[in-house]
């Protein structure tokens, strides 16, 4: 595959087709874990780390089990325990070999199974038919946007603790309206002409 | 004892049996669609939420694809509780839940072709929705089937709810529309909230306003 259609996949998946704020997958990390910067990059690397992995293994697993043998209508059930095995997998394996990456990324490993945007960005590499190369790609940058969003989300929060908000708009309420400021701002990207 | 006294005794059994069981049913029917409301109170199942409510029809549809997998796999799971252990349900109830999104996903694409299409990615992500995992694990695995029943029709109705909310909001202020029907003539709709920037705006704002109910109700 060319170059350039890689670009085009990455920009897309980063700016313009935000998997947080213009595809709405994610949204529960994103509410949950945007409190503290910290957290944040935590996640966003998780997320980037496994996003890339299963990108990789489900195209794989679609190619050549469920194509192969006519079983694409189990697919859902497949990938959903492919990524569930995965994360336990990564889980493991960072435990032991890795163990410094393992501090860091590790008490978010669980919580991406139920991840909407996992499960996702792997249907959505099958149903955008792009090749092997281009799943992982898509995978790397749909990760790379939702820690972007989310990074951006709790610095913005970290600011908003000390904001005179009205008692009624306080957390959940403000957040959702930031986003929604956030998401206007994606927006313009959309406009954007690339290729 | 007269025969009259023996009826007595015999009717209060079964109202003392009967009483506390239909107090218990009208309880886990009722308590998903307002006070533990699982989208605007208990803020679970985001995704599809902000993502399908473009308008009131698809927002619908979502929440009763969703109910179908609620109570497919609260029955299933209330049935099987006993047979799984511990330490793997939780990729026993994900595969169960799995299952029934593959038979909604056939039924949507075979009968709703349209709405199949609008709703997109968000059918096979029904299986990562926490309301369904939250449900089994925090109710269907410790409850009866007759009350899991009653649970997976409350709390799907009360996603259902919220949905088709959100979706009417989004509609008429952003389309001017309601379940594809024209509204005021000559009204000049604001576009915004049929985009995903008007999507995190409603949520936002209706659960502001569910805050200031509730501080209402504290004073």
């Amino acid at each position: 595959m060319a170059l350039g259609s890689l670009f085009i996949i990455a920009i897309s998946a980063i700016f313009i087709n935000n998997f947080v704020l213009i595809k709405f997958l994610g949204i529960c990390p994103f509410m949950g874990v945007s409190k503290k910067l910290d957290s944040a990059l935590g996640m966003g690397g998780a997320v980037i780390f496994v996003m890339t992995i299963a990108s990789a293994v489900t195209w794989s697993v679609q190619k050549y089990v469920l194509d192969k043998h006519g079983l694409q209508y189990l697919q859902t059930i497949v990938f959903i325990v492919v990524i569930a095995s995965l994360v336990q997998f990564i889980e493991m394996f960072l435990q032991k070999s890795i163990p410094d990456l393992y501090k860091a990324l590790g008490i978010f490993l669980p919580l991406i199974t139920t991840n909407c945007a996992i499960l996702g960005v792997t249907i959505m590499n099958i149903t955008e038919k792009y090749s092997f190369i281009g799943a992982v790609v898509n995978g790397l940058s749909a990760g790379i946007g939702f820690t972007l969003a989310l990074v951006m989300m709790a610095g913005i929060r970290e600011k908003l603790e000390l904001a005179d908000v009205p008692a009624a708009l306080k957390g959940v309420p403000i957040t959702f309206i930031t986003a929604s400021l956030m998401s206007l701002a994606f927006m313009g990207f959309s406009g954007m002409k690339i290729g | 004892m007269s025969l009259k006294h023996k009826m007595k005794n015999f009717f209060r059994r079964i109202l003392d049996w009967f009483i506390p069981v239909g107090k218990r049913s009208a309880k886990e029917l009722s308590k998903g669609l307002v006070k533990e409301n699982p989208t605007l109170v208990m803020l679970l199942g985001l995704c599809p939420t902000l993502a399908v409510t473009s308008s009131a029809q698809n927002g619908l549809g979502m929440g009763l694809a969703t109910l179908f997998v609620l109570l497919g796999s609260n029955i299933v799971i209330s049935l099987i509780k006993k047979a799984v252990p511990g330490k793997v349900r939780i990729p026993i109830f994900i595969v169960v839940i799995a299952t029934f999104v593959t038979i909604i996903q056939f039924v949507m694409e075979g009968f709703f072709p349209d709405l199949n299409r609008s709703l997109g990615l968000f059918i096979p992500l029904i299986v990562v929705n926490c309301i369904i995992l939250g449900r089994a694990e925090a109710f269907a695995s410790k409850n009866n089937i007759y009350y899991s029943i009653l649970d997976a029709i409350g709390m799907g109705l009360g996603f259902t709810l919220a949905l088709v909310l959100i979706g009417s909001i989004r509609e008429i202020l952003g389309a001017n529309k309601i379940f594809g029907m024209d509204l005021v003539p000559g009204y000049e709709p604001m576009g915004l909230f049929i985009l995903p920037p008007g999507a995190f705006l409603t949520m936002g704002l209706i659960i502001a306003v569910i805050n200031k109910l509730k501080q209402g109700k504290k004073d």
